[in-house]
């Protein structure tokens, strides 16, 4: 189904399932430890051996000689592979280093050896034993030192987000030189990691020729393809398996080595193999989000509109990497005819820094967002009243595009009101309660909404049971939930009776999970292959499909009605579309907008700060379930906490690594930093989108919310941190005299 | 994890003289850092004896007045025991701020002041750590400090130790009671117990070879009021960046020591006359000395200022 011009009235718009806050049926099995992940697929081949990934110790240098024979002889070994008896395997299209083969290292922790054992404490036991002699060379690992020489490079996150090396619009250094009241700072995010619950881990199993893994992938048709290209294998010989999935945000867009390493141990060992990747090779062997420099520049008129906006960003990236889109929004966000953005990208020989929550607009808003705070104060204006001030309906780069649908003025106008916003001092530093002192901030969230083709085969049998089958994943994110709401309406369905199948290379291809897009792709892909079904079943039962109506099971048209099962016969019906999208994301600019508003707490004492409330108001088009979006909001709130108060994957600059490489080193918040959290979803449908009128959620809940806490703990001490993460040494010698 | 043999102990002083029989054997209790350590291959015992069923998990008075803690009294009992609430409120309110509850249902007295580094390149087993594997140098060093140690460290070392619990027995100058594989036994005060670092950072406390805790023994209650002020970069479950055990008396004297800052819980008792004069003066001296990094010198203004908002409240 092509998608090219707004979506008119539909089934979906009956609402008798979708939007409704269905509890996620995959919530049973979640909850009671029966959805199995990629490590416990114990029944899917038999006898399965356990492989161990050894990484390599040092960041950058040769393997010159590895002595496995301890390890060989060690008890319960069935086989081991090394890097320097397997030729480079070639570097798949997402990859930025070679996973696996060859002498050179190019990372620290990248794969060297996968040793198989009958159980896994004989794997990891033997893999200690391997002696590994390197030969070091120096290499690049300090971002803020290589920045000065970087140069402008382009980029797209294929999440959603990208820009030019550079791009003017007017004539940015003279609107910025004349105006009356100017900002130019300077703002530093941190390596972050993606910290899932799961880590990344497959079981692979060879049938002759032909590759099946078990594995735990946000997109399996990237994953497929990157498998069969690292391998040399035809695509068609290679399976890729996914139903159920501990967390990605990213981490998981990507092959790794856990299913390289299962595939080639599998073939050396001549059984199925699983290996799962430990915390430490999560964070140096895999990817993370890369650290970021940016410099903000806004010039203003006295009465508070932007008349100059410059946003530059440098961020590191092995050879083959990309820059991390940190100016994305900034094109976008806000009014002013002189525009600039620009990135600029330092090869550097750290792990490979790509995709996480929102990449792009998490850093660059965290950046932004306090730059717009401190200029409404220098402007003497309300930040919330400043953002409203300088909002745009149309894309400022580009004037004749307008946005499909744009609320952030309501979203920051109900934010406010209903978060007591004006309650707020605007002269920090004035709030006590006993030893804290108080403050609140906000910030404006924004994250594209991306359009991709996603396609769903549907079955219906004579027991009037509707099973879909597409390669979409549920990541905790709802999937399974949303596109079984979208199958019952469409099909005219209680949700009961229908049977949602995910994540296997042998469905059709969907949008997959990342970049916010799934909910609403994959749920259009579900709703054009019903829309198929639907016409299936009208001729089947002799009904014009143009007025057969479907709803409580029963297929009604004119006086005639039938079962839904009756259309299917004996031998079922299945049909099978997706969606495709024409120009509209071209036509309109596609976004989501937020206001995110949260107080805090500073110890006056010791500087720790603890996040009070918070508020997040959405605009997001159609909100599928209002239940597991929520959730995914709430979710990305306690993201953005992390962000701004703790999250920094510290860089070792002369050994060339991430040091804190555990869950006890790399802090994320835990329970007792995460205060009450309000959501709110305006009452929106954006009929560009897709036929849904939906639109991406799960990450507009992190944009903003890093700067609003920033701004609150400014506004709670008038100490304005301009480094992530917002530690207490940064504040403590700022902080008021102790007696 | 290497593979080890193991024995279940049947008393403390054949633990003892068992682990005396076997090079590399160690005891096992909770396990909660100990097993960690060995699938990290850090620690790599070639034999585990068993303690666990040692009869050493009653809490009971002494005839001083004091309290007998025994060795395998689990965190959470200890912290939730009436006595220890009532009259040494620092000790149960640094266990709670140690861990969560369920590592401290597992972890025992003993076994929490054995508690290793959380020195990151300790856990790094392809980087030098002369605490790993001594004499092989220190990666941390000109590295990344932040939560390193900024007094008592060496060339060789400038890990931290990582126990909240130790803390508060510092400041409540706790004794430390063993058996020695001789089946003698003998009492070591806690000032004494763990070590600084020196040339030989691997050696981290004064117990000998097979050498075995059997009990705490806190004298007679301290009184005045009882504080634990851990400090980190979220609300639970991390380590301390900082910890004050306090206690402070209604005439304004007191005790003091600090966690997160040394290979050992820090107390310098010479220096608590300055108490009366304010949380500047007493941390001066009790930091007096103190060789932080650039990364890690906010741990100074951090006790000193952690020590003024108890000392408020104490007064308050």
């Amino acid at each position: 189904m092509k998608f090219d011009t707004p979506a008119g009235a539909n089934p979906i718009d009956q609402l008798k399932v979708v939007g409704q806050p269905l509890d996620r049926i995959d919530g049973p099995l979640k909850t009671t430890g029966t959805a199995p992940y990629a490590y416990e697929r114990h029944d899917v081949a038999p006898n399965q051996a356990y492989g161990h990934v050894v990484g390599a110790g040092i960041a950058r240098g040769r393997v010159t000689a590895m002595d496995i024979a301890a390890a060989r002889a060690a008890a319960g070994v069935i086989a081991i592979v090394t890097t320097l008896d397997t030729p480079r395997l070639a570097k798949a299209k997402r990859n930025a280093a070679p996973l696996f083969g060859g002498a050179e290292i190019q990372h620290y922790h990248q794969a060297i050896a996968v040793v198989v054992a009958e159980s896994f404490e004989q794997a990891r036991a033997a893999a200690q034993l391997i002696r590994v002699s390197y030969a070091r060379e120096p290499g690049r690992f300090d971002l803020a030192a290589a920045a000065g020489s970087a140069p402008l490079v382009g980029g797209d996150s294929e999440e959603g987000s990208g820009a030019p090396p550079e791009d003017r619009r007017g004539d940015f250094e003279g609107a910025f030189g004349a105006a009356p009241v100017r900002l130019d700072q300077t703002y530093t995010t941190p390596d972050e990691s993606h910290a899932m619950m799961e880590p990344h881990a497959s079981i692979a199993a060879w049938e002759g020729d032909r590759l099946t893994v078990w594995t735990s992938s946000q997109m399996i048709a990237w994953g497929k393809a990157d498998l069969a290209t690292t391998l040399g294998l035809p695509p068609e010989k290679v399976r890729l398996v996914s139903p159920y999935i501990g967390g990605g945000f990213g981490g998981k867009l990507f092959l790794r080595a856990d299913a390289v390493l299962a595939a080639l141990g599998a073939r050396a060992a001549g059984r199925p193999v699983k290996v799962a990747l430990t915390r430490p090779l999560v964070a140096n062997n895999t990817t993370h989000r890369p650290a970021t420099i940016q410099r903000i520049r806004i010039g203003a008129g006295r009465d508070g509109r932007i008349t100059a906006i410059a946003h530059e960003s440098t961020s590191g990236n092995l050879k083959d990497g990309k820059p991390e889109t940190a100016v994305q929004q900034s094109k976008l966000l806000y009014a002013g005819a002189n525009r600039l953005t620009a990135m600029r990208l330092a090869e550097l020989d750290l792990p490979e820094g790509n995709a996480m929550r929102a990449p792009g607009e998490a850093p660059g808003l965290m950046a932004l967002e306090i730059a717009m705070d401190e200029m409404a104060e220098k402007l003497g204006l309300d930040p919330v009243r400043f953002r409203i001030l300088n909002d745009t309906q149309v894309d400022p780069e580009h004037p004749e595009r307008p946005f499909s649908h744009r609320q952030l003025v309501e979203c920051l106008s109900r934010g406010a009101e209903r978060f007591g916003w004006s309650g707020r001092n605007p002269k920090p530093g004035e709030r006590r309660d006993g030893r804290w002192l108080v403050g609140m901030g906000m910030a404006a969230g924004f994250r594209n909404n991306l359009l991709t083709k996603s396609a769903a085969r549907v079955r219906l049998d004579r027991e009037g049971i509707v099973t879909v089958e597409t390669d979409m994943t549920d990541i905790g994110t709802g999937s399974y939930t949303i596109i079984a709401q979208t199958a019952a309406e469409m099909m005219g369905l209680p949700i009961d009776k229908v049977r949602v199948r995910l994540g296997d290379s042998d469905f059709p291809v969907s949008a997959g999970s990342g970049g916010q897009w799934g909910a609403n792709n994959s749920t259009a892909g579900v709703y054009a292959a019903c829309v198929k079904l639907r016409e299936a079943v009208a001729q089947r039962l002799g009904f014009n499909s143009a007025d057969a109506a479907f709803a409580e099971g029963m297929v009604r048209a004119g006086n005639r009605s039938a079962p839904l099962g009756q259309a299917a016969g004996e031998a079922g019906l299945v049909a099978e579309d997706g969606i495709e999208y024409g120009d509209l994301a071209k036509r309109y600019q596609q976004s989501t907008f937020a206001g995110h508003f949260v107080e805090v707490a500073v110890d006056a004492a010791t500087g720790e700060t603890r996040v009070r409330r918070m508020l997040a108001v959405c605009a997001a088009g159609r909100i599928l379930n209002p239940k597991s979006a929520r959730s995914q909001v709430i979710g990305a709130m306690t993201m953005g906490v992390g962000a701004a108060l703790m999250e920094d994957l510290v860089v070792d600059k002369r050994l060339g690594f991430f040091v804190n490489h555990d869950l006890a080193g790399y802090e994320v918040p835990v329970h007792a930093d995460i205060p009450h959290q309000e959501v709110i979803f305006l009452d929106e449908v954006d009929p560009v989108s897709s036929p849904m009128k939906a639109k991406g959620v799960g990450e507009l809940g992190l944009c903003g919310v890093g700067a609003a806490i920033a701004n609150a703990v400014y506004n709670a001490t008038g100490i304005r941190v301009r480094d992530y993460p917002i530690t207490l040494d940064k504040l403590l010698d700022r902080l008021p005299e102790m007696a | 994890m290497k593979p080890f043999t193991y024995e279940r102990a049947r008393s403390p002083a054949e633990a003892a003289a068992a682990a005396a029989r076997r090079p590399g054997a160690k005891f096992i209790a909770g396990g909660t850092n100990l097993l960690d350590l060995m699938k990290l291959q850090i620690e790599v015992p070639a034999h585990l004896i068993d303690v666990n069923g040692l009869a050493l998990d009653k809490v009971e008075p002494t005839p001083e007045g004091g309290l007998r803690i025994g060795a395998l009294v689990r965190n959470t009992d200890l912290a939730a025991d009436e006595r220890v609430r009532r009259d040494y409120a620092v000790l149960s309110r640094a266990l709670l701020a140690g861990a969560t509850g369920q590592l401290r249902n597992k972890a025992t007295t003993a076994g929490n002041l054995l508690q290793r580094t959380r020195c990151p390149y300790f856990y790094d087993t392809a980087q030098p750590c002369n605490k790993r594997q001594p004499g092989s140098g220190c990666a941390a060093i000109g590295g990344f400090t932040r939560p390193l140690a900024v007094i008592g460290g060496s060339e060789a070392c400038i890990a931290t130790n990582p126990s909240d619990m130790a803390v508060a027995m510092r400041a409540l100058d706790a004794v430390v009671e063993t058996v020695r594989p001789d089946g003698t036994t003998r009492s070591i005060p806690i000032a004494e117990f763990h070590r600084l670092p020196g040339g030989t950072p691997h050696i981290e406390t004064a117990l000998e070879a097979g050498e075995l805790i059997t009990a705490v023994t806190l004298p007679p209650p301290a009184g005045g009021r009882q504080f634990y002020r851990k400090v980190r970069d979220r609300a639970s479950y991390a380590f301390a960046l900082v910890s004050v055990a306090a206690v402070v008396q209604r005439d304004g004297t007191g005790r003091v020591a600090l966690g997160g800052v040394a290979h050992k819980p820090w107390r310098v008792e010479g220096a608590e006359a300055e108490l009366r004069r304010g949380a500047k003066p007493a941390m001066a001296a009790i930091l007096d000395g103190a060789r932080p990094t650039p990364e890690n010198a906010f741990k100074l203004a951090l006790a000193e200022r952690t020590l003024a908002s108890v000392l408020a409240e104490a007064r308050g």
